[in-house]
C-alpha cells in the first residue's frame, strides 16, 4: 500500500471523491481565510508550542493508555488497553480541538466564537477555551439533545455561554449544525466557527483531524512502550469520527494494525431506526462536504437514532468515506442495546463509567477481543466519559435520578 | 438565446426591471403551486423561482425553512417539481423558471439524468445554493449541454476575483446576495448594493439580480433603480405561511403584492 499520511486531502479538500467546499458563496471567502491562516499556523513553531503547552498543562495530557486487567480475562482473549480521553479536562476528547481552533480564533481576532453540540460534550469544551480566552461563546443544540443532556447544558451556561435551543428539523445535531450555519453566514466578521467533528466544508475535517492526532501519537508510543510492537486493531466510536481519526491517523500506513470504527446501530442497521450511514447509507452533499449520507430516494436527509447523542449524525467526515471505500477502515454497528450492556460492562469490571458514544466502541472491542488469541492487542478508544448520561441510563431503567 | 437570456434582452429595450418571485414548490400543498405560478406571471412576474423542497436548507432563514416542511410534509420530491414546470408549460411557454435548491436532491437524481429531465420539463436555470463554481466544473458542464442556465450566487464578501471566476461558470443572470446572512434577513442597504454592483458589473456583462431584504413595493423600486432585477422569496412565501388554512387566498395575495411592486419598478 502506497502512503497514506500526509496524502490526503488534496488542495481542495478531496479525500478521493469525498469532502470539498459545498457552501454558499457568502462563506467561500471566510473559509479561504481561515485555510490559509490555517496552513500557515500549522508549520508555525511557534503556534504549535502553544497548542502542546495547552494540551499538557490545561487538557492534563498525555491521557494514559490503560490496560484493563480484569475485562481482558473475563473477555477472555486479546489484551484491551482503553486510551483514556475521558480523563482529559472536559471529560472528552472533544478539548483537543476545540484548544486548537480557539488559538485560531484569537490569532485571527475574532471576538465570537460558535459551535454546535449533540451530546454537549462538543460545546462543553467550546465554551470552555470561549472563557478561558474571554470569548462570547453561543451554542446550538438540538432541542430534542437538550432535554436528553440537560447537565451539559447547565454545565455550558455556567461557563458563560449561552445554549440555543434548536426546534426546526429533526431537532437533533444536523439542525444545530444548520443553524450554526446560518449565524456564522449572518456574523461572519467577527465569529469563528468551531467545528467540532472531522465533518463541514474544507478545511475542517483535514483541521480537526489534525488537532486529534494527539491521540493516535500518543497511543502508538504508549504501547510501544507497554508491549514492545504495535497493536493488531484500534476501535473507535464514529459520528461524524473526530475520536476515530484521531486514533486511526497516526497508524494509517501500519498495515498490520486493523482499524475499526464503530456506528450508531439504534434498534439495528437492518432497521429503520439507526445512525450508520458507513453501514447501510450511500454518498450525498451534505454540510459542506460530499460523503456517506442517510438519505432517502429523493435525497432527503432522514432523521437518525441512536441512544448516544454524540452519534445521532446522519453524515460522517469524509475521511472516514475514503478509507471505507479503499477498504483501509471496517466499519460497523452497534444496538443501542448492546452499547448500554459494554456501559454497565465497563462500570462494572473496571471501575470506569464510560460515555454511551465511547460504549459503541467498547461493545465492538469486547467482541473482537473475545473472537482473538490472547497474544493479541486492540486499543479501544474511550473518548469520553458517561457523568453526562447517567439520566439517560437511570431512565431506561425506570429509575428517577 | 435562453428563454432567460430572452427575457433580460427584451425587458432592456423596454426599459424595465425583472420581477423574480420565490416560491418553495409544492407549499403548502402540491395543488397550489402551479395555479400560483400563473398567477404570479398575470400580476407581472418575468422569471419564476421555483425552490425544491429540502430537508436541511443551511442557507434560508425560518419563513422558508418552513415552507419546505410543509411542502415535505406532502412528500414533494424533485420529480414532483419537475412535473409542475411541465404541468405549468402546458399553458406558459414563455416565462422563463429557475429551480433553487440545494445540491443532494439532484446528485442522488444523476447529474445527467435531472439535466436531461429538468430541460425536458421546460426548466430554464439551475440554481444549487451549496455549489460554488469550484465544486461545479462537471455540473456546470452538464447543464449546459442540457441548455440549463448555472445560476450563481454573488455575496458581499465575494472577492473581485471571484466574482470572475463565478460569472465565467454562470450563464442567463448572475444573483446578488444583498446581505450576509440568510433569507428573510432585514434591513437592506441600497447605497451598499448599488456599490458592489458596480464592482461586479465591471468584471462581467450578464444581468445582475439582487435579492435578500426586499419585502414591499418601496425596496423592490429601490433595488430595482439598481439592479436589473428584483428578487423577492420570503415576502412571497409569508402569504403562504398566513393562510395555510385558506389556501385559496394564496394566489390573489400574492398576486397583489407583486401588483404592487410592478408599479413601483415600472414608475
Amino acid at each position: 500500500m502506497s502512503k497514506l499520511i500526509d496524502s490526503l486531502p488534496d488542495e481542495n479538500g478531496h479525500f478521493g471523491v469525498y469532502g470539498g467546499r459545498f457552501v454558499a458563496e457568502t462563506l467561500m471567502e471566510a473559509l479561504e481565510e481561515l485555510q490559509s491562516v490555517y496552513d500557515k499556523m500549522k508549520n508555525d513553531a511557534e503556534f504549535q508550542a502553544e497548542f502542546d503547552a495547552d494540551l499538557a498543562h490545561y487538557v492534563g495530557r498525555p491521557s494514559p493508555l490503560y490496560f484493563a486487567r480484569r475485562w481482558t480475562d473475563i473477555l477472555g482473549g486479546a489484551r484491551v488497553y482503553l486510551k483514556r480521553e475521558d480523563l482529559n479536562h472536559t471529560g472528552a476528547h472533544k478539548i483537543n480541538n476545540t484548544i486548537g481552533q480557539a488559538l485560531l480564533a484569537k490569532r485571527m481576532g475574532k471576538t465570537r466564537i460558535i459551535a454546535e453540540t449533540g451530546a454537549g460534550q462538543h460545546g462543553v469544551a467550546s465554551a470552555t477555551v470561549a472563557a478561558r480566552l474571554g470569548l462570547e461563546c453561543v451554542v446550538y443544540m438540538g432541542a430534542d439533545d437538550v432535554k436528553r443532556q440537560a447537565l451539559n447544558v447547565y454545565r455550558m451556561r455556567l461557563l458563560g455561554a449561552t445554549v440555543v435551543p434548536v426546534e426546526s428539523g429533526s431537532r437533533t445535531l444536523k439542525d444545530a449544525l444548520n443553524e450554526a450555519m446560518r449565524d456564522w453566514v449572518t456574523n461572519i466578521d467577527n465569529t469563528f466557527y468551531i467545528i467540532g467533528t472531522v465533518a463541514g466544508p474544507h478545511p475542517y475535517p483535514a483541521m480537526v483531524r489534525d488537532f486529534q492526532c494527539v491521540i493516535g501519537r500518543e497511543a502508538r508510543r504508549q504501547i510501544q512502550q507497554a508491549e514492545g510492537r504495535l497493536p493488531d486493531a484500534l476501535v473507535a466510536c464514529v459520528g461524524g469520527g473526530s475520536n476515530a481519526i484521531g486514533l486511526f491517523y497516526p497508524f494509517l500506513d501500519d498495515e498490520g494494525v486493523a482499524l475499526y470504527g464503530v456506528e450508531g446501530g439504534g434498534d439495528g442497521p437492518e432497521t429503520d431506526r439507526h445512525a450508520a450511514p458507513l453501514c447501510s447509507g450511500r454518498p450525498g452533499v451534505l454540510h459542506g462536504n460530499r460523503t456517506y449520507l442517510m438519505e432517502d430516494d429523493n435525497g432527503q436527509i432522514i432523521e437518525t437514532h441512536s441512544i448516544s447523542a454524540g452519534l445521532d449524525y446522519p453524515g460522517v467526515g469524509p475521511e472516514h468515506a475514503w478509507l471505507k471505500d479503499i477498504g483501509r477502515a471496517n466499519y460497523v454497528a452497534v444496538t443501542d442495546a448492546e452499547a448500554l450492556q459494554a456501559f454497565h460492562d465497563l462500570t462494572r469490571f473496571e471501575g470506569i463509567m464510560p460515555a454511551l458514544e465511547s460504549s459503541h466502541a467498547l461493545a465492538h472491542g469486547a467482541k473482537l477481543a473475545a473472537s482473538m488469541d490472547k497474544d493479541n492487542v486492540i486499543i479501544v478508544n474511550l473518548s469520553g466519559r458517561g457523568d453526562k448520561d447517567i439520566h439517560t441510563v437511570a431512565g431506561l431503567e425506570g429509575i428517577k435520578v | 438565446m435562453s428563454r432567460v437570456a430572452e427575457c433580460f434582452a427584451r425587458l432592456k429595450t423596454e426599459g424595465r426591471k425583472a420581477l423574480i418571485p420565490y416560491v418553495t414548490a409544492g407549499d403548502c400543498q402540491p395543488g397550489v403551486t402551479v395555479p400560483l405560478m400563473h398567477a404570479m406571471v398575470a400580476a407581472g412576474a418575468d422569471i419564476i423561482e421555483l425552490g425544491v423542497p429540502f430537508s436541511d436548507p443551511m442557507a434560508d432563514g425560518p419563513v422558508i425553512q418552513q415552507a419546505c416542511e410543509r411542502a415535505l410534509a406532502h412528500g414533494v420530491s424533485l420529480h414532483d417539481v419537475l412535473e409542475m414546470v411541465a404541468t405549468f408549460r402546458e399553458k406558459d411557454d414563455e416565462t422563463p423558471v429557475v429551480l433553487m435548491g440545494y445540491l443532494n436532491p439532484i446528485e442522488v437524481m444523476g447529474y445527467v439524468p435531472f439535466a436531461q429531465a429538468a430541460c425536458d420539463a421546460g426548466v430554464d436555470g439551475v440554481l444549487t445554493v451549496d455549489l460554488p463554481p469550484e465544486e461545479g466544473v462537471e455540473v456546470v458542464k452538464i447543464f449546459k449541454e442540457a441548455e440549463l442556465d448555472p445560476i450563481f450566487l454573488l455575496s458581499p464578501t465575494t472577492t473581485a476575483e471571484r466574482i470572475g471566476k463565478v460569472c465565467a461558470s454562470a450563464s442567463g443572470f448572475v444573483y446578488y446576495v444583498s446581505l450576509k446572512g440568510v433569507t428573510g434577513a432585514a434591513n437592506l442597504d441600497v447605497a451598499a448594493v448599488a456599490a458592489k454592483l458596480d464592482e461586479i458589473r465591471g468584471l462581467t456583462d450578464l444581468p445582475v439580480g439582487v435579492g435578500f431584504g426586499i419585502r414591499d413595493a418601496e425596496t423592490a423600486a429601490q433595488v430595482a433603480g439598481v439592479a436589473d432585477a428584483v428578487v423577492v422569496g420570503s415576502a412571497v412565501v409569508n402569504r403562504i405561511a398566513a393562510n395555510v388554512a385558506q389556501p385559496d387566498r394564496i394566489a390573489p395575495e400574492i398576486a397583489a403584492l407583486l401588483s404592487d411592486m410592478r408599479r413601483a419598478m415600472d414608475a
